[in-house]
């Protein structure tokens, strides 16, 4: 059912977006619950708690609050002056979820699988992370609530990350090194689930991205849909009216999802989703699923994957640990079939580039996830018009990011990382 | 012959005999296609009943260490889907043993679902279990397998709720298997209590065969499920036995047939 014009849908025929997923967690041929049979049952608990949580004011109350008060929102929406000036093009805001506590959008949905934990009488906790900043975010939320917590990390992660790995253990977290295949962000998925699927009466998985099996990917979406719900208020507060074009990175999708949720049926506004280049687009060299990826089945959903003609998984790569992952949130493959979410990708380089021009010119230091984002947001800049607006999501920063980027551009005499 | 039908005479045979059939798992090509092979061929020398063969796959998430492992050993000594269904022809050249693949549904996907099961058939293989595929998710893969004459065999695990067995029965033939246990396989020292409970309880609503299986690896565990179920399925302390051996494929072979061998004599004390 791909279409091949660039047109988007027209408003008619585009779904209400809260009608999906569906109550097979299905957003049309994506999605589902392709799990062992141990999950199934607690996927459906989780669900109905879901739920039920979701229709109660006092969650809703309680989460908002916490939002406000432990995480910082709202965030603000930011002009970059002077990186417009530099670009020359299109106006570019950027949404500042890098002033979130703990460094990154991630927390938004921590926050919201805790207090349902808590609800469900859930006292272990388990997530996996790939840049560490979904862990951090688990790990924080957890000590502050009081709930044991495991973080599943690869051990390739756990070197270039390795500020975050400190972070999560000073916060009480146990942080386990996964040593299978490339050693990233899958391998701590697999890990995770095995854990999950021994102790998943006294256990919640808090999944970091718009992923896995349902309900996973529309409740990730929901807790991040705040970011969506603020940028479109503070567009018409401040310029009157709704940005031309959106851009996001895309690993799982959960930054992307959130931040375009409540514009999808707005089809006057472009959104584009970022993945990630690597160092090429050989097999094995990157992680841009929409290219050289095919339908398939991985832990939990059925979307778009990289793999090979037998159907084994391919190792990925890049740069940044929290785009490096074979599949993509089924509800971007969705929407990229209706021609709705467009997709780029940016290289290693790119991004490395990104990362350095946005820490010049405003003085933000963006997450290397963020720089595929910007990076292709750069481009696109030049080609709009001045009276066009371009909005990306600044979706973490890049603090942890700062060692392995100096490693990459050949500083030397770095120092150690202690550990714990 | 129909190859479900492989399935339904082991068990009406072993109904016959007063006694449980053993199932063993081994990952095919573990460690690689030639000593798979010889795997194979010790175990039902060793008086295995049913094969269960794990089909490699790159991210095996309802997997433990050991079968992790072996996975890893297969697909690093360049196996194959190809050489998957290759391994079962040279089986049927030999034996008339039922073989079930173990696997994940991106296996079966990945080639589209009725090609598979055709092939599948016509490899010799006579039934499919799917870890990462519940009833829910599985119209085409049933319907596919119906059409070559595959069984399609479904989990039941602990944190299956009543309701849901019934559901999983209609759906699945050729056997059941009970999981034991939540978590994943790897070999355990201790069984799960309730298990005389849950195995009434799923025949309550199904006559058809009834396999208990994740971390059974002692001669006395056997002794115990094979008072309950149709089925004992053992995997991790076989597959054990490669890895321990790798310097010498004769002394891999005695051990692993010494080892089925030992486990199988459970069935007739129970
Ligand atoms: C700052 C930042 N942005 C983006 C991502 C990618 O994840 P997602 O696509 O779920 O937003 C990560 C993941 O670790 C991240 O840390």
């Amino acid at each position: 059912m791909t279409v091949e014009t660039n047109e988007p849908a027209p408003r008619s025929v585009m779904p209400d977006r809260f009608s999906l997923p569906d109550e097979k967690g299905r957003f049309g041929p994506y999605g589902g619950s392709y799990v062992p049979e141990t999950l199934y049952h607690p996927l459906k608990e989780l669900n109905d708690a879901y739920l039920e949580a979701r229709a109660d004011p006092s969650f809703q109350h309680e989460l908002d609050r916490l939002l406000k008060e432990f995480a910082g929102r709202p965030t603000e929406l930011y002009f970059a002056e002077r990186l417009t000036k530099e670009l020359g093009g299109a106006k570019i805001y950027l949404k500042r979820e890098d002033l979130l506590h703990t460094g990154a959008h991630k927390i938004n949905n921590a926050l919201g699988q805790a207090l349902l934990a808590k609800r469900m009488g859930k006292k272990r906790i388990i997530a996996e992370t790939g840049a560490g900043q979904h862990g951090i975010a688990t790990a924080s939320v957890c000590a502050k609530f009081g709930l044991d917590c495991k973080i599943y990390m690869g051990a390739e992660d756990m070197r270039r990350q390795a500020l975050n790995v400190f972070r999560m253990r000073l916060s009480g977290a146990e942080v386990h090194g996964v040593e299978a295949g490339s050693k990233t962000l899958k391998e701590a998925i697999n890990e995770a689930m095995r854990d999950w699927v021994t102790n998943v009466r006294t256990t919640h998985y808090i999944l970091g991205s718009a992923l896995g099996a349902h309900p996973y990917p529309g409740m990730v979406r929901d807790f991040h849909r705040i970011i969506s719900k603020e940028t479109k208020r503070q567009f018409l507060e401040t310029e009157g009216r709704l940005p031309d074009e959106m851009i996001a990175c895309v690993g799982g999708g959960s930054n992307a999802i959130g931040f375009f949720f409540d514009f999808l049926e707005e089809t006057n506004v472009r959104l584009i989703g970022v993945e990630a280049g690597g160092r090429s687009l050989k097999e094995g060299e990157h992680a841009a699923r929409f290219e050289g990826g095919k339908l398939g089945v991985l832990q939990g959903c059925k979307t778009w994957i990289l793999q090979n003609p037998d159907g084994q998984i391919n190792q990925t790569h890049s740069v940044s640990a929290g785009l490096d992952y074979a599949a993509i949130g089924p509800e971007h493959a969705f929407y990229r079939d209706l021609n709705r979410i467009e997709f780029a990708h940016a290289g290693d380089e790119d991004a490395l580039n990104a990362f350095r021009a946005l820490s010049s010119t405003e003085g933000i230091l963006p997450a290397l996830e963020t720089a595929h984002g910007l990076a292709h947001a750069f481009k696109r800049a030049k080609e709009m018009r001045k009276d066009e607006l371009l909005c990306v999501n600044l979706s973490g920063r890049g603090d942890k990011d700062a060692m392995e980027a100096a490693r990459l551009m050949g500083v030397s005499g770095l120092p150690q990382m202690p550990t714990l | 012959m129909m190859n479900s039908d492989r399935i339904a005479k082991l068990f009406s045979d072993c109904k016959a005999e007063g006694r449980s059939a053993f199932v063993a798992y081994v990952c095919a090509c573990d460690p690689d296609f030639d000593r798979s092979l010889e795997v194979c061929r010790s175990l039902i020398k060793g008086g295995v009943d049913i094969l269960e063969l794990g089909v490699p796959f790159s991210d095996p998430l309802a997997d433990g260490l050991t079968n992790q492992l072996a996975a890893q050993r297969a697909l690093e000594a360049g196996c194959t889907q190809e050489d998957v269904f290759r391994l079962v022809r040279e089986i049927r050249t030999f034996s008339e043993i039922p073989i079930v693949f173990y696997t994940y549904y991106n296996l079966i996907f990945s080639q589209g679902v009725e090609n598979y099961a055709r092939k599948s058939k016509e490899a010799g293989v006579d039934g499919l279990l799917t870890l990462d595929l519940p009833p829910e998710e599985a119209d085409e893969l049933i319907n596919a397998c119906k059409e070559s004459e595959l069984a399609n065999i479904f989990i039941i695990a602990p944190t299956t709720p009543k309701e849901r067995i019934a559901k999983i029965a209609k759906r699945a033939s050729g056997f059941l298997y009970y999981v034991s246990r939540e978590g994943v396989t790897g070999a355990r020292d201790d069984l799960a209590g309730d298990l005389d409970e849950r195995v009434a309880a799923i025949r309550e609503h199904t006559d058809l065969p009834l396999v208990v299986g994740f971390g059974i690896s002692s001669v006395q565990q056997v002794v115990e499920v094979a008072k309950v179920a149709d089925g004992v399925v053992v995997g991790s302390a076989l597959v054990n036995c490669i890895p321990q051996n790798l310097e010498s494929t004769p002394k891999m072979l005695a051990a692993i047939e010494q080892k089925a061998r030992s486990l199988v004599g459970g069935l007739t004390a129970a």
